[in-house]
C-alpha cells in the first residue's frame, strides 16, 4: 500500500506509542486526583505542554489541550466573541477555512455577528492589506489559518497578525495542517489563538491543542469541572496528550531535514505529472506550499473514480469532488480560487509524510498515466473537447 | 460501500464508446453537478436495440449504473427499453448507496434521451417517452 493521505491523518509515530502506552495500563489515574498514584499523571501532562509548547515559542502556561483541531477552532471563535465587551461584534475570516471554522463563523452569524469572509488569489493567498482594510471597530477576531489543508497555499500570518495587532483585533490561526510541519513562532507571528491536532504530525487523534496568549481573554467552550485551569472543563486525556507531547518534540527536532526530503518528493511529483499527463493544473501555491502537499485537477475527469482506480493499484488518496464532499458541489477552496465546477471536480490531493520516497512517488505517477487515459476515454467531455480540437 | 457487482462494472465497464452513425444519440447530466452520461443506440428495422454504448463523467456509481444499463437495453425492442428502469438498473446492480440513487436516474435519462433523439430522426412516436428534461450544461467552449 502507498498511503498519501497525510493531510487527513497520519501513522502514529513508535516513539509517542510507546509512551503512550504506560498511561493506559499502568498509570491510568485520573490527573485531577489527589493522591500519589495521580501525580505521575499530572506531571506527564505538564512535560507534553512544555514539549508542543516549544514547537511553536510559546510559554507551556499558554497551551490548553483539546479533543482536537475541530474543538480548539470552536473554541476559539466562539469564546473570543463571548468574551468581547463589545456591543456589536464582527469576526473576519478566510473563504479556504477548514469547516471548522466556516461553519462556527456561521454558527455565530446566525446568532446576530457579522462575518467577512476574505476572497483568496488564483493560489489560495489571502491579502493582509484586505485583510486590513476589512477591520472595523466593532472586529473582535481575525481567524486565517496557517496553510490550507487542500491545496497546501501557507499564508502570510505574519503580515496578517501585525495588521490584527495594529488595530487590537485578536488574532486566530487555525494551524492544525502546519503545527510541526512548517516553522510556526507566536511572537513573530503576532498570534493570540493557534489550534492544532496530535493526529496530523503523528499524535494520536482525539486530542488537539489551543494556544492562548497570555492575557487574552476567551469565553468557555466546555462547561464543567476545574481542569485546564478551569478553562476547558473535562478529564484529561493522558494518554493522547503524552503521545501529542512526543510527537511534537519529534516534529520539532526533525522538522528541518523532514522539510527538505519531503519537499524533493513532493517537487518529484509536480515535476513529472506536469511534464508527463497533459491537461493538468497544479492548484495552491507553487513555492509558499507544504513540504507535503501535491493537488491537481485532472481535465475531463471525476475525482472519486480516479479515486477509486488508484485504490485498485493501493494508493491511498483524495479529491476534492462532489462525490468526496457529500454534496453536489466540489470543495468550496477549488471553488474560492476560481475554478469552473466541473475542473474542480477532477482534483486529486497527494499529501505525503517523511515516510514517502521517490519509488512511492513514481509508482503513483506511473499508475495516474494509466488511470487517467482510461477515465478520459470514457469521458463524454474529453470526446467533445478532441472533437472540437479537430 | 458499493456491491461486488458496482464495483465489476466500474472496473470492468460493459460497452464503452461511441457509435458512428447511430440511430439515437442521447446526453444528460450537468458537469457543474460532476455527472454527464452520453448513451448510443444502434436500432435496426424492427426496433430492436442492436447495440448500445456509453461515455460517462462521473463517479464510480455514475460509471456502473451506465455500463448495467446498456447491458440492459441491448437486444430489447425500443418499448422494452424504454421499461428499463433506474429502479431496475439498481436492483441489477445489487444496490446504491443513497448519496448515488441520483446516478441511476440519470442513466435512466440517458436512455430515454437517446430514444427520443431516434424517435426525432425517424419522426415516430414511441408510446410513453417524453421529451428529455434535463438540459445539459455543456463544458464551454473555452478549450485550449
Amino acid at each position: 500500500m502507498i498511503y498519501m493521505d497525510n493531510a487527513a491523518t497520519t501513522r502514529l509515530s513508535e516513539r509517542a506509542f510507546e509512551a503512550m502506552r504506560p498511561y493506559m495500563m499502568e498509570q491510568y489515574a485520573n490527573a485531577a486526583g489527589t493522591y500519589s498514584f495521580a501525580a505521575a499523571s499530572s506531571e506527564a501532562i505538564e512535560k507534553a505542554r512544555a514539549q508542543v509548547a516549544s514547537v511553536i515559542g510559546a510559554r507551556s502556561s499558554e497551551i490548553f489541550f483539546t479533543s482536537g483541531g475541530t474543538e480548539s477552532d470552536n473554541w476559539a471563535l466562539k469564546g473570543a466573541v463571548l468574551a468581547s465587551p463589545k456591543p456589536k461584534k464582527h469576526i473576519i475570516i478566510s473563504a479556504i477555512e477548514h469547516h471548522a471554522i466556516l461553519h462556527s463563523a456561521q454558527a455565530l452569524e446566525r446568532q446576530g455577528v457579522e462575518v467577512t469572509v476574505m476572497p483568496v488569489d488564483a493560489d489560495g493567498m489571502v491579502d493582509p492589506a484586505a485583510v486590513e482594510a476589512a477591520i472595523r471597530p466593532e472586529t473582535v477576531l481575525i481567524s486565517i489559518m496557517a496553510a490550507n489543508n487542500e491545496i497546501g497555499t501557507i499564508e502570510p500570518l505574519e503580515a496578517i497578525g501585525e495588521a490584527a495587532h495594529r488595530h487590537g483585533v485578536l488574532f486566530h490561526t487555525d494551524a492544525v495542517q502546519a503545527f510541526g510541519h512548517i516553522p510556526l513562532d507566536v511572537e513573530k507571528m503576532h498570534i493570540d489563538l493557534l489550534s492544532a491536532s496530535a493526529h496530523k504530525f503523528h499524535g494520536p487523534k482525539g486530542v488537539g491543542l489551543l494556544y492562548i496568549r497570555k492575557g487574552v481573554k476567551l469565553g468557555v467552550f466546555m462547561d464543567g469541572g476545574a481542569q485546564e485551569k478551569k478553562r476547558r472543563a473535562g478529564t484529561s486525556n493522558v494518554p493522547g496528550i503524552v503521545g501529542m507531547g512526543v510527537a511534537a518534540e519529534q516534529a520539532r527536532a526533525q522538522m528541518e531535514a523532514v522539510i527538505a526530503s519531503e519537499s524533493a518528493v513532493r517537487d518529484h511529483l509536480i515535476e513529472r505529472i506536469e511534464k508527463e499527463i497533459p491537461y493538468a493544473k497544479l492548484n495552491g501555491h507553487r513555492e509558499k506550499r507544504l513540504p507535503g502537499n501535491v493537488n491537481f485537477c485532472f481535465r475531463f475527469i471525476e475525482g472519486e473514480s480516479m479515486l477509486m482506480l488508484l485504490d485498485a493499484e493501493g494508493i491511498c488518496a483524495s479529491s476534492g469532488s462532489a462525490c468526496t464532499s457529500g454534496s453536489l458541489d466540489p470543495s468550496h477552496v477549488l471553488l474560492a480560487i476560481g475554478l469552473p465546477h466541473e475542473i474542480a471536480h477532477g482534483s486529486l490531493r497527494l499529501s505525503l509524510s517523511e515516510e514517502t520516497t521517490m519509488a512511492d512517488a513514481d509508482k503513483v505517477v506511473d499508475s495516474l498515466k494509466v488511470i487517467i487515459p482510461r477515465l478520459r476515454s470514457m469521458s463524454p467531455l474529453y470526446e467533445d473537447f478532441v472533437r472540437h480540437q479537430q | 460501500m458499493y456491491t461486488e457487482k458496482v464495483m465489476d462494472h466500474f472496473m470492468h465497464p460493459r460497452n464503452v464508446g461511441e457509435i458512428e452513425d447511430a440511430s439515437g444519440v442521447g446526453t444528460v447530466g450537468n458537469a457543474k453537478c460532476g455527472d454527464i452520461m452520453r448513451i448510443y443506440l444502434d436500432i435496426d428495422e424492427n426496433q430492436i436495440v442492436r447495440d448500445a454504448k456509453f461515455k460517462t463523467f462521473g463517479c464510480g456509481a455514475a460509471i456502473a449504473t451506465s455500463s448495467m444499463a446498456t447491458e440492459m437495453i441491448i437486444g430489447k425492442t425500443v418499448q422494452e427499453a424504454l421499461e428499463v428502469t433506474n429502479k431496475a438498473v439498481m436492483e441489477a446492480l445489487g444496490g446504491l448507496p443513497p448519496v448515488k440513487v441520483h446516478c441511476s436516474l440519470l442513466a435512466e435519462q440517458a436512455v430515454h434521451a437517446a430514444l427520443w433523439d431516434y424517435a426525432q430522426k425517424k419522426g415516430i412516436v414511441i408510446e410513453g417517452l417524453k421529451p428529455p428534461v434535463n438540459d445539459v450544461d455543456e463544458l464551454d467552449e473555452e478549450e485550449g
